[in-house]
């Protein structure tokens, strides 16, 4: 497995994303926001349809749109925290932009990069090239790295927004730039497991990580190692079994991950503290 | 410009209104555009004020997963996304109940929208030939309904419109607040999980006619609309309805004099509406 090139490129730059995910997922369940990380997965369909429509590069318009989106998203939401409703109403006009340019593109010109606004949406892990592969490492460090960086502070500001405001912390700048992170982590999740299974990997593993412990700090920890665990067994399942696409089952390994953690949680308590152990898959 | 976009259309409004009226195809859509805006701006109003907006978009998704899985074992699509919506719906529901905090809720709703669309691509890949109607399935158009789509649009919305009729009263209160309706003897719980059922339906078979972007674009924005301008609940209600109408048949309108998608054209109306509103009410404050 590890001779193909193809298949050591998906793992290097498929691990990089998978623990930049797992990070911001964390947050995301935290603040109750993993519909922005849905938002943003679509987000990243039109951008790269606008770019493919303008003759510019791909790469520019995915991470442009998730970006802005993010911070749009921060905007409309009442103090930087995204809620439920205006996610879904920019979301839905981003989509209908989506729609516009599709059918722009389709009726313009036909062939082959029509295939590559289709790629956008189902990921090309399998087709990585040396340059994609240290972009997705750069972006997925950056992305790890901001993360941690404003851990402390965004972890008082989604608990106790008042009490956190009280005390000087930039709550509504922490939250906007909490969604340009994850926008930008979104972008590179894209071409992994493809725009709209991202939320997969934003969702299942930090969900997963929030059933097995309270703890704030094992907990990002954790959910970027189930992240993680998730890319390679995927990866490693998608090599071996015909015809199963990589993004699937990335998703499929890492929902199981969470259904795992979920049924172990409910189950009685034999010991406090022995819980998180073996329910990783 | 706006002649070079809009061919076809002359300086005289009721032959344009008349002519949208002359092909059967355009008849038709007008009059599942309304029934599709009718029953979203309802339902769609109680899924706004229960913040249910991800579930909303996540059984619209799922409808895809269960249309794919239906052509790989042969039966009718309608079937199989009829059945993944009730599934999803009730998952759903029982984890919502499940899970601790509006995050696990979010988890959880999430994981199980990654999961359907990664099914839908198995399909699809096990398939190996539906990809050209991908952006059918997902985005459909309702330049192709056919008149007996119509007549089944008309059954199932109104049976859920009698549904949400039936229990609109409780189902407020338990909306608007749980504690209190479960203390006087409501069993919010059921009434919730019921309303995700019917969404979950809802959302199915009209996103089999409609495309799964349009039914989720009249559910969030007209509902979050209305919303912003009144608090009273059947005045909300009713000015849903009116918005989703309105975005509707302008939307269908402005698409039959051009060549870009309806989907655009109602998204972006309705999302204009909703922008507004938000700025006239941050400039009044």
């Amino acid at each position: 497995m590890f001779a193909q090139e193809f298949m050591r490129h998906a793992l290097v730059a498929g691990s990089f994303v998978g623990v930049a995910s797992g990070l911001v997922g964390w947050f995301l369940v935290l603040r109750a926001q993993v519909f922005a990380g849905d938002a943003l997965g679509h987000f990243a369909f039109t951008g790269a349809l606008a770019a493919a429509m303008i003759g510019a590069d791909l790469q520019v318009g995915l991470f442009a749109a998730t970006i802005l989106g993010g911070l749009a998203m921060g905007v409309l939401g009442d103090r930087a925290r995204a809620d439920d409703v205006a996610i879904g109403a920019i979301f839905v006009w981003i989509l209908g932009l989506g729609v516009l340019f599709l059918s722009i593109f389709t009726t313009g010109r036909s062939g082959s990069d029509g295939a590559a606004a289709v790629r956008v949406l189902f990921g090309s892990i399998f087709g990585l090239s040396a340059t994609d592969v240290r972009l997705a490492a750069a972006v997925g460090a950056a992305g790890s790295l901001l993360v941690v960086a404003i851990a402390r502070p965004l972890l008082f500001a989604s608990l106790d927004p008042a009490v956190a405001a009280a005390r000087r912390v930039p709550v509504r700048l922490l939250g906007l730039g909490f969604l340009g992170v994850t926008g930008l982590v979104a972008a590179e999740g894209s071409r992994a497991v493809g725009a709209m299974l991202l939320l997969g990997l934003l969702a299942a593993p930090a969900g997963a990580a929030h059933r097995l412990t309270n703890r704030p700090y094992l907990g990002l920890l954790l959910s970027a190692l189930i992240a993680l665990g998730s890319i390679w067994v995927g990866l490693a399942l998608a090599y071996y079994v015909p015809r199963l696409p990589p993004s699937s089952a990335v998703i499929f390994v890492a929902v199981g991950a969470y259904v795992v953690a979920s049924v172990s949680s409910l189950l009685p308590r034999r010991a406090r503290g022995a819980e998180p152990r073996g329910a990783r898959t | 410009m706006v002649a070079a976009v809009f061919q076809g259309l002359s300086w005289d409004p009721v032959a344009d209104v008349r002519e949208l009226f002359r092909f059967p195809f355009m008849v038709h859509a007008l009059e599942a555009g309304t029934i599709a805006a009718v029953s979203a701006g309802v339902v769609g109003w109680f899924m706004v004020l229960r913040r249910q907006t991800f579930a909303g978009h996540t059984l619209a998704s799922i409808a895809f997963p269960g249309a794919a899985g239906a052509v790989l074992v042969g039966i009718p699509t309608v079937a199989g996304s009829l059945g993944f919506c009730a599934a999803g719906a009730i998952l759903l529901a029982s984890g919502s109940g499940l899970s601790r905090g509006s995050g696990g809720e979010s988890a959880a709703t999430g994981s199980l929208q990654a999961l359907g669309l990664a099914l839908g691509f198995l399909f699809v890949g096990l398939y190996g030939g539906i990809l050209g109607d991908l952006d059918s399935l997902l985005f459909g158009t309702f330049l192709g309904v056919s008149s007996g789509q119509v007549l089944a649009l008309l059954g199932v919305a109104a049976a859920m419109l009698a549904a949400v009729a039936a229990v609109a009263r409780p189902l407020l209160f338990a909306s608007v607040d749980p504690e209190v309706a479960a203390a006087s003897g409501l069993r919010v719980r059921l009434l919730g999980a019921g309303f995700l059922v019917v969404l979950g339906l809802a959302v199915a078979q009209t996103s089999q006619i409609t495309g799964a972007l349009l039914v989720f674009a009249l559910l969030v924005l007209p509902a979050a609309t209305a919303q912003r301008l009144t608090v009273r609940p059947a005045l909300g209600v009713a000015l849903s309805v009116g918005l989703a109408l309105l975005v509707t048949w302008l939307g269908l309108a402005l698409a039959y004099y051009s060549e870009y998608p309806v989907g655009f054209y109602v998204t972006s109306l309705a999302f204009g509406l909703y922008v507004v509103t938000r700025a006239v009410e941050s400039v009044r404050r």
